[in-house]
């Protein structure tokens, strides 16, 4: 993943490290390459240096070593204040003193702009997350939602290039989560801004991003639009990670290209898609996501090898039937079947045989 | 149902037909009760050694029977004729009369001593003329004025006709420097002996003094007590605590040994040559040792308040407004001070209501100009004028709640926190 010639990168990290203590690097090596009016999410649970790299982006940490660029312009002695990065907050900071009109004027006033000038930037952006009724309140008069809109009006309202997102929907509840991310979504694409957005909810992540980059153990594990993250996971971490996944213990028989076949633990030949295995006869977990699982023949693509499988429990999800079977060995392999008109029943104790398309079986690492 | 469906106008019931506000007390009774009895004791406590003394204190300071009750001839004669009546031989008999009473119950010094609060160097008057009363001969006026040509001084009449009366204003015209003239008004004493006017404001501003320089050194240390790491944060308050968990006279006494004009810092600066032998600062048992070892004393009162209100405070709205484009100046005027507010207030009105009654310290270490109003309302308690005393203070808690209304119309008292 080293710094290629990109020709609208307007954000990059050069070879960034960081480390607290001088003992322990809390990023390591981070190479990253953001293009101008980019959605691009930094995915990881908490510990995963995430939310260091945005940081050390806005100016709060300072990069132990490597270089940050912004338009170009390395940043790492630029002073946050200089930046002009908008930055939304994980609680969002609405200075709990000023109303809603003075916190969105304060970052116009520090930049010398007239009152004219300001009002109707003001008004601008307030209209834009819907709130232009609320300009006189306290944020202590507003809901979670409507605090979130004004801190994102407030990181919005100077026309910043790059704004952050520190887990800005983390305190929100489930449906107003989802409707901001739409919200969110939506106000970048009409204003051609670009987004770095921090977050450990992988749902959020897929809804809105250009393109995810997933953190662990201060390392980027992959870098990638979603539906490949989530379709054509690079490693074990990443698809273990994202959503959920079925694994198989096995053994690489044979490889051709990225053809693989991979004798399981328990004997079972399989077809697979060769990933990050390098050799025959190396150890490979096999990852298949539970919805590219089929038990109907015609449903599987000519020739495939199937498995047996017996059905130990349905759960009833309503727009799905979650179908747990014993299969090669693991008794936790899950099937999800779409809860569609005539949708077979399965009843647990029955015998099946389940398949996949060989794209869908990804051996990886171990 | 329908007939069944209550009129909306009629009070609410419960269920077995008992009004429903009724019931709410009844049911929440027992449990009042519980709680009065609990803050019982407090309340007791607080009545006890709060608001009695305070009462007797304000009483005192218009109430004294001293005279009144010692001289009832004159007071009656006083009473019967309108004030601006020239003491007539009827005044004189009434008065010698009492002389003789008081001779015999002993308490013609209690009496002179009421008249001396308002007319110095009278007490001795009626203690002599007591004495003498018995051999009296009629004229009673040349009698007495023969004892003494002061005894037809109208200012002594005056004085004796306000003091006729227990209750009296005369102890709160002494306190703000003003005293009666022979035709009963009221007017400023000479310039000479002006001193509790003086001495208030003097209270007042040194008193603000000490607060504005407790807030100047108390507020980074609150800063950094609450952005420190806790370790770190444990041992500053331990030193912030310090002077609490050490006798008041130890801290003065090792001011005193630092501050002295053979003391350390002098010794210091003569050594590095900031001043010369002749030249030692005078620190101490005057006005700068006053402020400087009452700001040492007051100082945790200051930091306290201030660090519970700058601990709450999130890191996220300084990092905000950095992000949003401001200075860490106008990150810190714009966005942190105005959160600091309730604290500075708080701490301030502590600081400064304890310093305004701070006694012990300037009489220590204050030395002749460095003496506060206290000091005065102790040097009348040590004299007995008990009335002065509860006065003088009666002015200063009057002074000290017209600063609580004054703070809480300007920044509101709901936003102070006291920790």
């Amino acid at each position: 993943m080293a710094v290629t010639a990109v020709t609208d990168a307007f954000v990059e990290f050069d070879r960034v490290q960081k480390s607290y203590d001088g003992e322990t690097l809390v990023v390591k090596d981070l190479n990253l390459t953001i293009a101008k009016g980019e959605f691009l999410t930094m995915l990881g649970s908490s510990g995963s240096g995430k939310t260091t790299c945005l940081m050390m982006l806005a100016g709060f940490e300072t990069a132990t070593s490597g270089d940050i660029r912004l338009a170009g312009r390395p940043i790492n002695q630029v002073p946050p204040h200089k930046r002009g990065i908008g930055m939304v907050f994980q609680n969002y900071a609405l200075f709990p003193h000023m109303t809603v009109g003075e916190n969105l004027s304060f970052p116009l006033e520090v930049r010398g702009l007239a009152r004219a000038e300001r009002e109707v930037k003001i008004a601008r952006a307030l209209d834009m997350v819907q709130m232009g009724a609320f300009i006189s309140r306290r944020p202590s008069q507003l809901s979670g939602g409507q605090q979130q809109r004004i801190a994102l009006a407030r990181a919005l309202v100077f026309d910043p290039a790059l704004v952050l997102m520190d887990e800005p929907l983390g305190a929100l509840d489930k449906q107003l989560r989802e409707h901001m991310q739409f919200e969110i979504k939506h106000l970048h694409e009409s204003l051609g801004i670009t987004v770095v957005y921090v977050t450990h909810d992988q749902g959020e992540a897929l809804t809105m991003s250009d393109r995810i980059a997933v953190f662990n153990d201060g390392r980027i594990q992959q870098l990638a639009p979603p539906s490949d993250l989530y379709e054509r996971p690079g490693n074990s971490f990443v698809a273990s990670f994202i959503g959920e996944n079925n694994r198989l213990q096995g053994t690489i028989k044979e490889l051709s290209g990225d053809k693989a076949l991979v004798r399981l633990s328990t004997g079972e030949l399989i077809d697979a898609t060769a990933v990050n295995v390098k050799e025959k006869g190396a150890r490979t977990l096999v990852s298949i996501r539970p919805e590219r699982v089929e038990f109907k023949p015609e449903m599987m693509p000519p020739g495939a090898h199937t498995l047996d499988a017996e059905v130990v429990e349905v759960i009833y999800m309503g727009d799905i039937l979650r179908t747990v079977l014993k299969v090669a060995g693991s008794d936790d392999f899950v099937m999800k079947m779409r809860n569609t008109l005539g949708q077979t029943r399965l009843a647990p104790g029955q015998k099946i045989k389940v398949g996949w398309h060989p794209q869908d079986a990804r051996a990886l690492d171990p | 149902m329908a007939d069944t469906a209550p009129i909306a106008a009629a009070p609410l019931t419960t269920a077995d037909g008992r009004p429903l506000a009724e019931a709410l007390v009844a049911a929440q009774a027992r449990s009042r009760r519980r709680a009065f009895l609990l803050v019982v004791p407090l309340l007791l406590f607080m009545i006890l050694s709060f608001i009695l003394p305070i009462g007797q204190m304000l009483h005192r300071s218009i109430y004294h029977d001293g005279f009144s009750s010692n001289a009832p001839g004159v007071s009656a004669w006083f009473a019967a004729n309108p004030q601006g009546t020239e003491p007539d031989e009827a005044a004189f008999a009434a008065l010698v009369e009492d002389l003789r009473t008081m001779q015999a119950n002993r308490t013609a010094g209690e009496a002179g001593t009421r008249i001396n609060y308002v007319l110095p160097e009278s007490r001795s008057l009626f203690t002599k003329a007591a004495r003498e009363a018995k051999d009296l001969q009629p004229p009673y006026r040349e009698a007495l004025l023969a004892l003494d040509p002061k005894w037809g001084d109208p200012v002594l009449w005056e004085a004796m006709r306000a003091s006729a009366s227990p209750y009296t204003f005369d102890f709160y015209i002494v306190a703000t420097d003003f005293e009666r003239a022979g035709d009963g008004s009221i007017v400023r004493v000479t310039e000479n002996r002006q001193i509790y006017v003086y001495l208030f404001i003097k209270t007042f501003l040194l008193s603000g003094l000490i607060t504005l320089i407790c807030l100047v050194i108390g507020f980074p240390v609150a800063h950094l007590l609450a952005t420190l790491p806790m370790a770190k944060a444990n041992l500053l308050m331990i030193l912030v605590l310090l002077p609490f968990w050490t006798s008041l006279l130890v801290r003065t006494t090792s001011w005193m040994a630092l501050l002295q004009g053979e003391g350390v810092i002098n010794d210091l600066l003569v050594w590095i040559g900031a001043i010369s032998q002749e030249g030692r600062l005078r620190m101490i048992n005057n006005q700068t040792g006053t402020i400087i070892v009452m700001t040492h004393i007051l100082l945790p009162f200051m930091i306290l308040p201030l660090y519970s209100v700058m601990r709450v405070i999130p890191p996220s709205y300084a990092r905000a407004a950095r992000s949003l484009g401001a200075t860490s100046w106008t990150t810190f005027r714009r966005i942190y001070l105005p959160q600091t507010l309730p604290g500075i207030g708080a701490g301030a009105l502590l600081v400064f209501i304890l310093a305004v009654g701070y006694y012990i310290t300037p009489a220590l270490v204050g030395g002749a100009d460095g003496q506060l109003i206290s000091n005065l309302i102790d040097f009348h308690m040590d004299k007995s004028n008990w009335s002065l005393a509860a006065a003088l203070s009666a002015m200063l808690l009057v002074g000290v709640l017209v600063l609580y209304w004054l703070y809480d119309r300007l920044i509101g008292i709901d936003n102070l926190k006291l920790g």
